[in-house]
């Protein structure tokens, strides 16, 4: 047949063929949620609108490539990706040119694929997760008839040396060729581009490194072409532009050079090759190519005198300890260093007259510009908790000289009573906030955690408080909040009342908790915006905020109550008939191997290492991204990176010296379900030994979709099959509060909020772990599962975990059910508090269902007649249902 | 039996006419279009051309026999709409495998019995799958651009379903044709790889779009050479142009598409363009003669009729054509 032509060949409403005359292909990336926050911002808000300029000022800019990426942990990428991508479609200017659709996960990927007419390029696949799936998307992106970046990354990690690079490349390359004959001029390879001038000698040759790769995959691998993302390369030099500028274009002239034939550039961050100053030239050229040893020092000088910014690398780099005493204070705090701060506290001490003047003066001083930073965005959590840990040695070093003087008055800004609620156990994003107001030269009274109202009131009137702060993770917290606003209210108090916590939104603060108080009623969900709501609660003149914020809320309330979409539910009788429906006839039920109550006393945490989900971890910083791709976000990436290696450095610690003690609980035992939605458990007599009771979805759903309640995933008792559930406790939360409260008594906050952290990622893991276990070997229907630990996140196995509490069972009651059958309480020590959260925190509960069918969803809001049918079978009043379901009963 | 991967090496294959404008022709009342089966079918069922398959087999293996007879050497199955999503106007999702299958195997009987009668030959079943009713990627909503009517999966889906019962009814060649939104055929071709690969089978795809004005372009927005690139992930016997435009507003297109492709070019266009009643009156010489020009210019491998063409259009173009060279690929590494 024909001979093959074989050039890149991309579409939108025009075509573009990259032949070997092209110049250097120029993807435009404004559309990119991860690296524009103008984006971001657009497309959170919905304004789509505004959103399409960016992407008509690219084209008009001159991008011939449109790069979109929806990936942020906040939006719903795929229904962002399919939304803009469509509104795209029907702005001509905008679609003439091919649509680049970027993203980390596939399936944002796939759905971007299926609304775009032309031949788009997919952004990225690789072998990370192996070979059978790399090559599974592949044939998809060949199927749908887009080119594809592969990225340099394979089961072992990114490549990050010459070798590694040609090494991933060739063998990506043949696999696709090969294997399932992929167009080789659809290929684009993107060899990994990493920071230069790191002051990490392992880093010294990542240009070299990616120049040389580039051009032997040009060489070798015929057709294919090659890509980057240019601005990563001067991120060492992030605030410095004329640095940066110079690095990225000299980087990118050469790559040209070297056989990069696109790329992603923002062409703002551009300078012209001819002319960088031939100095810096010089310099830049040193560090890309490796030509010296002291090639990034040369350049970290020149840096200083271009811009006098700061450099990054604290360690290696001491010239800031010759600046003068306030500056070297302010640096050790900004960069959370402790190893100079008694050395320079001291050196302030003696020049003071009081010692306290340390702490308004220097002190205070320092950490207001970390405070001005964390602000505008400029520094993360992470790094203020660092800060804070600094602050802290600082004073603990000075109160010993403050209480000799005895006027050891501290002057603060404000008082701050912090709390979580009654019932509730969860503390890790309320210490946080206590950290972060600490730093701004708050007073914190932290009360801890399951503070009764009478207690929280009661301290704020002894204590004469300007803010009280209340914090909780699980459901039943958000009436705790509510119930105390209606005390605040009868004793008369006017503090202003600040909600945060997981489940606390600003919807819920409007409507259900603001009304019931006539002072001011905030809520916030990140702790940078705790420092400017308080500073203008405590300002002299706080009239004006306070009434803004009431007409907010008030507005916020109305819009809220009047929203147009009214969602329609049906009865429960109609739901429990439009039921899932499992053919129980040709459905195979698997006997577990082993019934009953197993225990599990000791148990090794290493196992749990690679079961452990990144991500979560990084959101509890409130750093938002997925791991690992977050370790290289442009904006975030050198912070995640940090607070990964302490993260492990802890761990290891945890692993080698058994801080924390885990144990479990689980039991297998024959069940039905009876009446539609309750499943009897039955002990080995076949006597009904307890009852679960599940919940139903009421929304009004297209037809063919189903209602669905748990109790669908067990046969029921009239279809005479004989069905199993199982039910579970894990936990690695014994010793994290001691550890915590060491951490507190050395003053590292940061420690002390991270082991929570840990352990919190080890329970998760633990419960992944274990049902892993289940699965294979005790239920034993998935024997020949092969998962890796990204499938595990995503859960491809089959059979559910559904935790009380969380979405598709919402209902915390059901955790008494699981406590009386496995007795979890006597067996592991594991208790429920009053508002049934599980103590010590860091554990999971829940049940295992192991039909293959079983999945997650969403209960979603139901309405009085289920609520009532279910008070009865509860056998409690309808006031303790109502209670319990509140957050999930239809407004009616 | 032949190859028509051999054949189509070897000289300028004829597609047939316009199936539509053979059938204006029996005048068809309501009650022929349900005949006994669909008596008492509860929507109105006139128009619905593809089911004559099942009401009419006799009409349809008619008009299939007089294409031969003019010299087609191709002819296109009665399934122009034989999608759950262009059926449902007429509420007859179910019937889509049968109407595919009946019409395939109508078709192939009478390919079957030329081929037989002149070995010479080879007759060949195109079968025809249309580009639906709704559009993939554009609005029928414009206060709401973002909206869509049909999803991918819906037409991947819809289409695959097709796929299957014209293999099933043994089709020769797959041909998807009268694209005007180039994401329904991506779906169409998607859906078609999948079913290769499940059945392991090769069969060959033809894929024909519409340029619909002087623009030059899809009625989803695309330039010739922007439609090609993205139907090029499929390995395709052919690619043109049919409807719309007649041959000579088609040319220009055509030979931009001849210039750029690599695979076989195929032509069907309209008897020149509708008159002021929405009739088509080029005759068959005046059609001949522009199809000697793009014959002439080594444009087409491929040569048929669309709207308003009949036999004798067909018996003027496979005469003309008989004289030509087919066209060589000829593209640029």
């Amino acid at each position: 047949m024909a001979k093959r032509n074989t050039y890149l060949k991309l579409s939108g409403l025009e075509p573009l063929v990259v032949t070997p005359e092209s110049n250097f292909i120029n993807v435009g990336e404004r559309t990119n949620v991860t690296g524009s926050r103008k984006f971001l911002r657009l497309i959170k808000e919905e304004k789509f609108d505004e959103a399409l300029d960016v992407a008509r000022n690219q084209v008009e800019g001159g991008a011939q490539i449109l790069d979109v990426n929806m990936d942020e942990g906040m939006l719903d990428g795929k229904y962002a990706m399919v939304k803009f991508l469509n509104l795209i479609a029907s702005e001509p200017d905008i679609a003439r040119i091919p649509i680049m659709i970027d993203s980390s996960k596939w399936e944002i990927i796939e759905a971007g694929l299926q609304v775009v007419q032309g031949k788009c390029v997919v952004n990225s696949i690789s072998l990370k997760e192996g070979e059978s799936e790399f090559l599974r998307q592949a044939t998809l992106v060949k199927r749908y008839g887009a080119a594809v970046i592969i990225m340099a990354f394979d089961e072992i990690g990114q490549a990050d040396t010459f070798q590694r690079r040609i090494d991933i490349c060739k063998r990506s390359y043949e696999l696709l060729v090969n294997e399932i004959n992929f167009p080789p001029e659809d290929i684009i390879f993107d060899p990994n581009i990493f920071p230069v001038a790191t002051g990490m000698d392992e880093h010294r040759l990542n240009a070299l490194d990616f120049f040389k790769a580039t051009k032997w995959i040009r060489e070798n691998l015929p057709h294919v072409n090659v890509s980057g993302g240019v601005s990563n390369v001067s991120f060492s030099f992030r605030g410095n532009t004329t640095v940066r500028e110079a690095i990225n274009s000299a980087f990118l002239y050469h790559a040209i050079q070297y056989g990069m034939t696109l790329g992603i550039v923002n062409p703002t961050m551009l300078e012209v090759y001819d002319e960088i100053p031939d100095d810096l030239l010089e310099r830049v050229e040193d560090v890309l190519f490796d030509k010296r040893e002291d090639a990034t020092e040369r350049l970290l000088d020149f840096a200083e005198t271009v811009k006098g910014q700061k450099k990054k690398d604290e360690t290696t780099v001491l010239e800031w300890r010759n600046a003068p005493l306030q500056e070297r204070i302010t640096h050790s705090l900004v960069k959370g260093i402790d190893a100079f701060i008694v050395e320079d506290v001291e050196e302030a001490r003696v020049l003071s007259i009081k010692p306290i003047q340390v702490i308004e003066g220097h002190l205070m001083i320092g950490m207001n510009v970390v405070g001005d930073l964390f602000g505008s965005g400029k520094m993360f959590l992470p790094q203020v908790v660092k800060s804070a840990r600094v602050m802290k040695k600082a004073v603990a070093y000075l109160q010993p000289f403050i209480e000799a003087e005895k006027d050891g008055k501290q002057a603060f800004a404000g008082k701050i009573l912090m709390a979580t609620v009654k019932g509730d156990v969860h503390d890790i994003g309320k210490n946080i906030v206590s950290v972060v107001l600490g730093c701004n030269n708050y007073e914190i009274i932290d009360l801890g955690v399951m503070v009764p109202p009478e207690k929280i009131i009661e301290t704020a009137v002894k204590e004469n408080v300007d803010v009280i702060g209340l914090s909780g993770l699980i459901t039943p917290s958000l009436d705790e909040m509510v119930y105390l606003s209606k005390a605040m209210k009868k004793e008369n108090l006017t503090i202003p009342l600040i909600i945060g916590g997981a489940t606390t939104s600003k919807a819920h603060t409007s409507v259900k908790i603001a009304p019931n108080y006539n002072h001011t009623v905030v809520h916030i969900n990140d702790a940078s915006r705790a420092v400017t709501v308080v500073g203008n609660l405590l300002q002299k003149d706080n009239h004006i905020f306070k009434t803004q914020i009431r007409e907010e809320y008030n507005a916020f309330r109305e819009q809220f109550l009047k929203r147009g979409k009214r969602k329609e539910y049906i009865s429960i009788e109609v739901a429990r008939k439009n039921k899932y429906q499992i053919d129980w006839n040709t459905s195979e039920i698997v006997k577990p191997k082993q019934l009953g109550i197993q225990v599990i006393e000791t148990f090794n945490l290493k196992l749990l290492e690679p079961y452990i989900d990144w991500s979560p971890f990084f959101r509890s910083w409130d750093l938002h991204g997925k791991f690992p791709e977050i370790l290289n976000d442009t904006i975030v990436g050198a912070q995640a990176q940090e607070l990964y290696k302490d993260a492990q450095h802890l761990l290891k610690q945890i692993f080698d010296e058994q801080l924390l003690k885990a144990k479990a609980i689980y039991g297998l035992f024959p069940a039905n379900t009876v009446n539609d939605d309750d499943i009897e458990v039955y002990d080995e007599s076949k006597n009904v030994q307890a009852t679960f009771l599940t919940l139903r979805q009421q929304l009004k759903k297209r037809a063919g979709v189903p209602n669905h309640a748990l109790a669908d995933f067990i046969a029921p008792k009239d279809s005479g099959k004989q069905d199993y559930i199982g039910t579970f406790c894990v936990t690695t939360g014994f010793g994290t509060q001691e550890l915590a409260e060491q951490f507190e008594s050395d003053n590292d906050d940061y420690n002390s909020i991270m082991i929570k952290a840990l352990a919190d990622r080890l329970a998760e893991a633990f419960a992944e772990y274990l049902h892993e276990h289940v699965r294979k070997d005790v239920w034993a229907y998935a024997s020949n599962e092969h998962l890796s630990n990204e499938e595990l996140i995503k859960e491809t196995y089959k059979g559910i975990r559904p935790a009380p509490g969380y979405p598709a069972c919402p209902d915390h009651l059901e955790k008494q059910t699981i406590w009386r059958i496995l007795d979890v309480e006597n067996r592991i020590g594991v208790k429920l508090t009053e508002s049934l959260a599980m103590w010590p925190a860091a554990s999971v509960s829940g049940y295992y269902f192991g039909h293959p069918e079983a999945k997650y969803f969403g209960l979603g809001k139901i309405t009085e007649d289920q609520l009532k049918d279910y008070a009865k079978r509860r056998q409690i009043t309808l006031e303790d249902a109502q209670k319990w379901l509140n957050p999930n009963l239809a407004e009616t | 039996m032949g190859n028509i991967r051999e054949e189509i090496e070897k000289r300028i294959l004829v597609l047939d006419g316009a199936m539509g404008t053979m059938l204006q022709r029996y005048d068809f009342s309501e009650e022929d279009f349900r005949g006994t089966r669909f008596k008492d079918y509860p929507s109105s069922l006139k128009g619905n051309n593809d089911l004559l398959s099942l009401t009419q087999p006799e009409a349809i293996a008619e008009v299939h026999r007089l294409y031969f007879e003019a010299g087609a050497d191709i002819i296109e199955t009665n399934t122009f709409s034989g999608t759950t999503i262009a059926m449902a106007d007429y509420q007859m999702e179910d019937l889509v495998y049968e109407l595919n299958f009946e019409s395939a195997k109508i078709a192939k009987q009478v390919a079957n019995k030329f081929t037989l009668e002149n070995p010479d030959q080879p007759r060949f079943v195109a079968g025809s799958i249309g580009p639906t009713n709704k559009t993939a990627s554009m609005s029928p909503d414009v206060n709401r651009p973002e909206y869509r009517a049909i999803t991918f999966e819906e037409l991947r889906v819809a289409y695959k379903e097709q796929v299957e019962a014209l293999i099933d009814g043994g089709v020769d060649v797959l041909l998807v044709e009268t694209i005007f939104d180039t994401l329904n055929a991506k779906a169409a071709l998607f859906a078609i790889e999948q079913v290769k690969e499940e059945r392991q089978v090769d069969i060959p795809i033809m894929v024909s779009g519409t340029i619909t004005d002087a623009s030059g372009r899809t009625l989803s927005g695309q330039t010739v050479e922007a439609f090609l690139t993205s139907i090029s992930h499929v390995p395709l016997l052919s690619v043109g142009f049919n409807c719309a435009l007649g041959a000579e507003q088609l040319q220009p297109y055509l030979q931009r598409l001849s210039h750029e492709s690599e695979f076989y070019i195929s032509a069907h266009p309209n008897a020149g363009l509708p008159n002021a009643f929405g009739e088509y009156d080029q005759s068959a010489e005046q059609m001949k003669a522009l199809v000697e020009s793009y014959l002439k210019d080594g444009l087409v491998n491929i040569i048929g009729g669309c709207c308003g063409t009949n036999p004798e259009h067909i018996k003027a173009i496979s005469e003309v054509a008989r004289h030509y060279q087919p066209r060589q690929i000829n593209v640029e590494v």
